[in-house]
This record gives C-alpha cells, structure tokens and sequence, in this order.
C-alpha cells in the first residue's frame, strides 16, 4: 500500500489540520506516514496545503508530482492540483463553493460534496474540512472513518477536545455523502 | 492503541527536543524561517528546567554568546537559516580555532543573499569548507528524516564534546517542516568532563586562556598542524553514509538529506520495476564519505549526483571517484522542488542502454 | 619595611608590552585590584578583546576567553548566562566597543546583563597603528582621518557613558581618567563601583576611563597626560552618570 494525497485550500479552511489528522490516523493503524506542508509566503498569500504519504513500507519522498488522492476545498485547488492525480485517483471536490465542470477527467474518481452546506447543517461551518477529510477516506478506503475519528483527541487541541463529538459527526456525514 | 513511545512530530522540533535531550540547557539566536519553530520550542521549555533561553539583537551576537557559553564548558547551541548562517561564521572561525564545542543548526533556504524560504542545499560548501576565515573544518551532519533530526542533533553534541569543535546539523526547509513519527530516546553517553581545560573561574590553579590568537615564532602552524591532525582523527573514525548496493548495480544515485528523500523514491521505484540502482546517502558532509564513494567507482558503477543545487557536492564526488567512473550530475536550484518523478527521468536517462527490465 | 608597590595578586608576572605613557597598563592594574579586593579572582572569567588590550590574558592569572573585535559584551553574556554565580567582566577598546560592536554593547546593557565593562577611550584605533575611532575629537588628525576628524565627513565623536546611563538594564555608568594621583583614585572607587554593581546583581556596571595614547597620537608621554585634561576632559566631561542606589535592584 502507498498512498499519497494532496490537500489544499484557503488558509484557515483546516487543511492542515486534516492533514495532520489523516497521518496520524494511519501511524496509530501501524502505516509508515509523511506530513509536508507548504509554509511562510504561500501559506499567507491565501492558499494552505500538504501532502500526506501512507505507505506500508519506508516512505522516500514527502513531496509526489502526481499523487494519487486530492481534497480541494477551493477552486483554485481544483485547477492546480485536479490535473496532476493519477489515473484511478480519487478527488473530493468541496462542492459548496467549486462549480461543476472545473475538473474534467473521466480517469478519476471525482467525489462532490457541499462540504460548507454539511458542515452548517451540523451547527459550525469551521466542520467544512472535517466533512471532506470523512469523504475523502470513504471514498478512497485508505483507512477505515474509525481510524480517523480515534485520533481526534490525540490531534485536537485540547481546548476544542469538547467539540470531538461533532467532529466525529462530521467525519461521518462526509463518509456517508461519499458512499452515496 | 497509541502506547507506543512514537509521536508525530515536526523536524525543527524533532531537532529542538533532541537537544533538550542531550542535555543542552542554553540556546542564544535570532529569528529566522524556516527554524523558528527550534526557538519557539525551546524559548518555553528551557526555562523551566533550569536553562536559559536569549533572543539576541543579531546573529553576530548569539554566535558569540554560544562562544562564551561553550568556552565555559556548558552545552550550548544556536539555530538559523542560510542568511543568519552567514553571519556566524566569524564565530564558528573563532570557535574551530580555540577549540571550543557547541553545535550550529543551520535550516537552510535559498539564496544567494535573501533568496527565499523554500528548501535549498545551496549552503554546502559554505559548511563543508568552514565558511568562515581560517584553515578548519566543522563536522557537519545532514539528516533526511524526521528521526535523524533527533539522533544526528544528540550525535552533535556528543561529537563536539569529544573533539572541542563546533558541529553543524546541516537540514533544510523541507526536513525542518515536514512532519513523521518520531521516537524519542535518552542518551546514554554521560557528558564529559570539561573541567581540565574550559573557564571555569581559576580556583587552585593559574588562570586558563581560551583563544585563538597565536604570535610567537611558529606556534600557530604549530596550532593549524595541531587542528589538522584532530581533523585526521575526525576523518577516520566519524565519517557516516548509507549505502544500498543492488547485485549487478547499474547506476548509483548519490544524494544527502531532503534530495535524499526524493531521490530515494525514485530509486524504490526503479528496482520495484527490475531495474538495479544504488543508493548512496553522505550522513556526514565532511567529514565525506569518499572511500566508501570510492569503492563504489571501483566496481564501474556510474554515480548520478542529486542535489538542491546547481552543483556543490558532486565535486567532492568527483574528486573521491578520481576518474574511475562516470559522475553525473542532477540539479535543482530553490524554486523548484523536484518529485521523484523528476529524479526516475533524470535516473533511466542515464541507465546503461539496451538492458530495459522484463 | 611595608612595601609601597604591591604587585595585584591576580596579576602574572609578565611585564605589560605597552608602550611607554600608555594607559593600558594602569588600567590593568586597577582592574586586578578590583579583583583582588572583592575576592574574586577563583570565579573570574573575563570576555577579552580585540586591541591593543587582547593579551589581557597574559598580564591576569584569570580564566579569558578571547572573543571576536566587538563582540565581548555577547560572549560574556554566554559566560554569565550559563555561569550566573562567576564574575565576568570585559574590557574593551573604543573601536572594539564604540564601533563595530556597539550594536553588543547597547543589547547586553539593555537586558541588564550582570557584567561589568571597563572601556577604554584613547580616541584612536591603537592597535592597528592609530586610525580614526568613533571617539576621535573634531579636529584630531589620525591615519585616516589625517586632516582632522571633520563633522560633516565623520559625525562627532560618541559618548558612550551618556548613552548607556539611559538605559535600565545599566546599574552604574561613570567617566573617568587616570591622569593625575586624584583622578586614578576616583578611578579606581569607579571601578570598585563597577565590581560592586555585578556582585548586587543590579546590572550592567560601566566604566569609561579615559586614556592616552602617545604613540598613535604622536606626543611625548606628557605632552600625551596634558591632553586629555585639555582636550578629552572637556568634551568627555567626568563624572558618575548612573548610580542605582541601595535595595533597587534590577
Ligand atoms: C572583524 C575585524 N575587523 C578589523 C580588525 C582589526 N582591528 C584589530 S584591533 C582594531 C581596533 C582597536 O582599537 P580600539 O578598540 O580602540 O582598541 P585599542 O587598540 O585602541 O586599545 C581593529 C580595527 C579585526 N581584528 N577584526
């Protein structure tokens, strides 16, 4: 197994944060993992993103070209990274805010979920990227949802541990819209 | 579940508790990207164990406060990026020639001058050559994961005690800003005395001199010779590199830290396909491993060189091979991060012909 | 028969290598007696410099950590840093401490470091033949600057003392001279002061002695001691500029 997805955004969308919580997922499911994130300039010019790498063997790089899993939560995600997935790849795209058509493959599996719209629905729009994070391991079965909802409290800060509940809430919402 | 001992870390911060490990209780620096999470850790943990942690007005200033600290004896280290390394090295020349230990991190970005955050090894020769005035070396490590950010940086301490010469942990942006699983472990090696030559105050015995200046008749190439000879030492028994050489090797990358990493894939992939390519990896950059690089020539095996850079360390692969086999070459200036992809292309371009895998 | 001339303990024997008139020497000696009064020579480590004083290793039986030109007050801050019980002090030239390490100085007075700082004024670069320092007097010829130090090409010569006194993290600033019997024993109290305000924890203490320079200044060694009355004095009046007085500390 060798899994590596990009996840991008806008800055305070929580792109890091389900990165973090995706790698850790896997470490505590015994996978070897890579968390890189972009930093400084271009974290402030607006766009947030990482790569995560889950393999089963000793992972080389942390950075891939053409990965196999994306999770844009913005249109510009979608227009730069939507091109470099591999064929059989899985995309979620955060359907909220991306119109249809902005990512034409056949060769991928393009998964659309209003992320914004679940995520009000449960109470708190900041749940966006925990929506997408459900989806995108539904749909690409990298990891069972549990693996990632366990971590929660291992990856939250504590002073949100009280909102674990609805982040888990999340998590499933964005599985269950996966599955559909 | 999570019993294990394994967390999720940051490099730099990997790199910061490491040096709390060690038993380092006293950082002196000045902000910089990428580094600035090692001070940021350490400017909330050092305090309350016991240590001090001082921001200063200027990399001049921190490098020299490490000097007075090391010359007393105390484990002590300063962090930067390329640009703040640059300013250092009058106190790294300073602290080569009067043999004082202290450890130097330098999370390099890119240059030449303000350049750019993004990952670089633009600093190689700048650390393998001394970087500053004078005739000396300083160890430098480079690691290329997570968890070598915490053993090389435990080594470095240990290294710089056992030689009284400053060590330089030599990462960059990308391994100071990724994030793997860390497993952190106590040192064992106690820390060794220092009391029969650092300043400790001249209590029952005539005053000590911590220096480098040497005027009378020969006594400073007596000194260089003296360094010259410790630098021999270092050579022989501290030089590190990983090496994985396929049966039947067709082609050898050569490659140290996050150029490492990448090329690595690359290699995984080729061999997955069938094809037979080794993998060299310098831990230490100097001292470098040129006898093992070396014996590798000696068998034929042709060397690709990748670096993050437009061509440092390949001349010191060039001049271990001597002749006996071809060097290329593979670089990647700050700006572009290369995918494994890249390197695969860069690898089968070179690959002896007419022998595609089944 | 008491002798009148008492070598300081914590000096060595090696002869002072400083041309004749300077005031290098007398300084030197005031500062081991400061040392040996306080008893302090087994946990003295001093930060040296670059200058004519850079053998200060060889004329004290100390521990000296050499440091780079300018860089005293940030290697003494490691040593007091990392050493909070050892006395740590640093003696510095004009151009060592007034020019390219001003930038030291003014940060380790301003954290209020524990040291104390003996600074040497001579108005000249002695060491590498007498080149213009940022003391040079409007006026005074040097190498580089050999028709006198002009305002409007150089500035005007900086006055330390005043500078640091502004500071909170200083305990005691004072301008002193050693050229004449009165003015070596205010001194000498200045640098007793210097000592003290390390030992009370109350900061930086400083001292500015005001020297001469025969050699660089191309004078007779009299001729050298008449100038600093008449032309150092004026412009670098004397006097203690900062006291922290009693219980205030840092
Ligand atoms: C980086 C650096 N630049 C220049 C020098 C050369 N240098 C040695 S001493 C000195 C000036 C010394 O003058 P001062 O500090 O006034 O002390 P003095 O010799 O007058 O006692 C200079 C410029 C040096 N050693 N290092």
């Amino acid at each position: 197994m060798h899994h590596d997805i990009i996840m991008a955004g806008f800055g305070g969308q929580g792109i890091l944060m389900i990165g973090n919580l995706l790698a850790v997922g896997a470490l505590r499911r015994g996978y070897r993992v890579t968390f890189f994130p972009a930093y400084g300039v271009e974290m402030r010019g607006g766009t947030a993103n990482c790569t995560v790498t889950i393999s089963d063997r000793e992972i080389g790089s942390p950075v891939t070209a053409r990965p196999l899993g994306l999770v844009a939560m913005n249109e510009p995600s979608v227009v730069k990274f939507g091109p470099r997935v591999r064929a059989g790849g899985v995309v979620v795209v955060n359907a909220s805010i991306v119109p249809e058509g902005v990512l034409d493959r056949e060769d991928v599996r393009v998964v659309r979920v209003p992320c914004n719209d679940v995520a009000a629905d449960l109470g708190d729009p900041r749940l966006a990227s925990m929506v997408a994070l459900g989806a995108y391991v539904a749909a690409s079965g990298v990891l069972p949802v549990d693996a990632v909802a366990e971590v929660l409290p291992e990856v939250l800060p504590e002073k949100v541990h009280r909102l674990i509940p609805l982040n888990q809430k999340a998590l499933e919402a964005g599985a269950d819209r996966a599955g559909a | 579940m999570s019993e294990s001992k394994v967390t999720f870390e940051k490099g730099n911060v990997a790199l910061a508790k490491a040096a709390v490990a060690a038993g380092c209780r006293y950082y002196f620096g000045y902000p910089i990207t990428p580094q600035s999470d090692i001070p940021e850790y350490l400017s909330g943990v050092l305090p309350r164990i016991g240590g001090q942690f001082v921001q200063a007005e200027s990399e001049v200033a921190s490098i020299n406060m490490l000097l007075g600290a090391g010359a007393t004896g105390k484990r002590a280290m300063t962090s930067s990026s390329s640009p703040g390394i640059s300013l250092k090295q009058e106190g790294i020349s300073y602290m080569a020639g009067s043999e004082i230990p202290a450890v130097i991190v330098n999370v390099q970005r890119s240059g030449p001058g303000l350049g750019g955050i993004a990952p670089s090894q633009g600093d190689y020769f700048q650390a393998t050559r001394g970087g500053g005035h004078g005739d000396y070396r300083v160890i430098v490590l480079a690691p290329a994961s997570v968890q070598e950010m915490y053993d090389l940086t435990v080594l470095a301490f240990e290294l710089a005690d056992a030689y009284r010469t400053p060590v330089m942990v030599l990462a960059d942006a990308m391994i100071g800003m990724m994030k793997e699983p860390l497993e952190e472990w106590v040192p064992q090696n106690p820390e060794p005395a220092k009391d029969d030559w650092a300043a400790t105050g001249a209590a029952g015995r005539p005053g000590r001199r911590i220096k480098s200046l040497y005027l009378g008749d020969g006594e400073l190439a007596e000194h260089n010779w003296k360094l010259a000879q410790k630098y021999e030492r270092i050579r022989r028994e501290e030089t590190r590199v990983q090496i994985e050489l396929p049966e039947g090797c067709e082609l050898a990358v050569v490659a140290f830290g996050s150029a490492a990493r990448i090329a690595k894939s690359a290699v995984d992939r080729l061999n997955d396909e069938g094809r037979r390519v080794g993998y060299v990896r310098p831990i230490t950059l100097w001292p470098f491993p040129e006898e093992a690089i070396r014996r590798v020539a000696e068998q034929g095996v042709p060397l690709l060189t990748v670096e993050l850079n437009t061509g440092q360390m390949v001349e010191d692969v060039r001049l271990a091979v001597e002749g006996r086999a071809p060097v290329h070459f593979a670089g990647y200036p700050p700006g572009y991060l290369p995918s494994p992809d890249d390197i695969y292309d860069e690898i089968v371009r070179r690959l002896p012909a007419g022998k595609e895998a089944a | 028969m008491k002798p009148v001339f008492v070598r300081p303990q914590s000096l060595t024997d090696k002869p002072f290598h400083f041309c004749p008139g300077c005031h290098h020497g007398v300084i030197h000696r005031l500062v081991a007696e400061a040392i040996d009064r306080f008893g302090v020579r087994e946990r003295t480590i001093a930060a040296a410099s670059v200058g004519c004083s850079v053998f200060l290793y060889d004329y004290f039986d100390i521990d000296v950590v050499e440091s780079p030109h300018g860089r005293a007050p940030a290697v003494a801050t490691g040593i007091k840093r990392t050493n909070p019980d050892k006395f740590v002090f640093i003696y510095q030239g004009d151009g060592d401490l007034a020019a390219i390490g001003t930038a030291e100085i003014i940060h380790a007075a301003n954290r209020g470091e524990n040291l104390t700082v003996v600074f040497v004024n001579n108005t000249v670069y002695g060491m590498t033949g007498g080149q213009m320092a940022p003391t040079t007097l409007l006026g005074q010829p040097t190498t580089t600057s050999p028709y006198g130090r002009e305002f409007g090409q150089d500035g005007y010569p900086i006055k330390m003392t005043e500078m640091l006194a502004q500071l909170e993290g200083v305990g005691f600033a004072a301008r002193v001279a050693v050229d004449t019997p009165a003015r070596l024993a205010q001194a000498r109290k200045a640098v007793f002061r210097a000592f003290e305000t390390q030992l009370e924890e109350k900061g930086m203490g400083f001292v500015e002695i005001l020297s001469s320079c025969p050699t660089n200044w191309g004078m007779k060694p009299l001729e050298a001691v008449r100038r600093i009355e008449r032309e150092m004095i004026p412009y670098f009046p004397l006097g203690v500029y900062k006291e922290r007085k009693g219980s205030d500390a840092l």
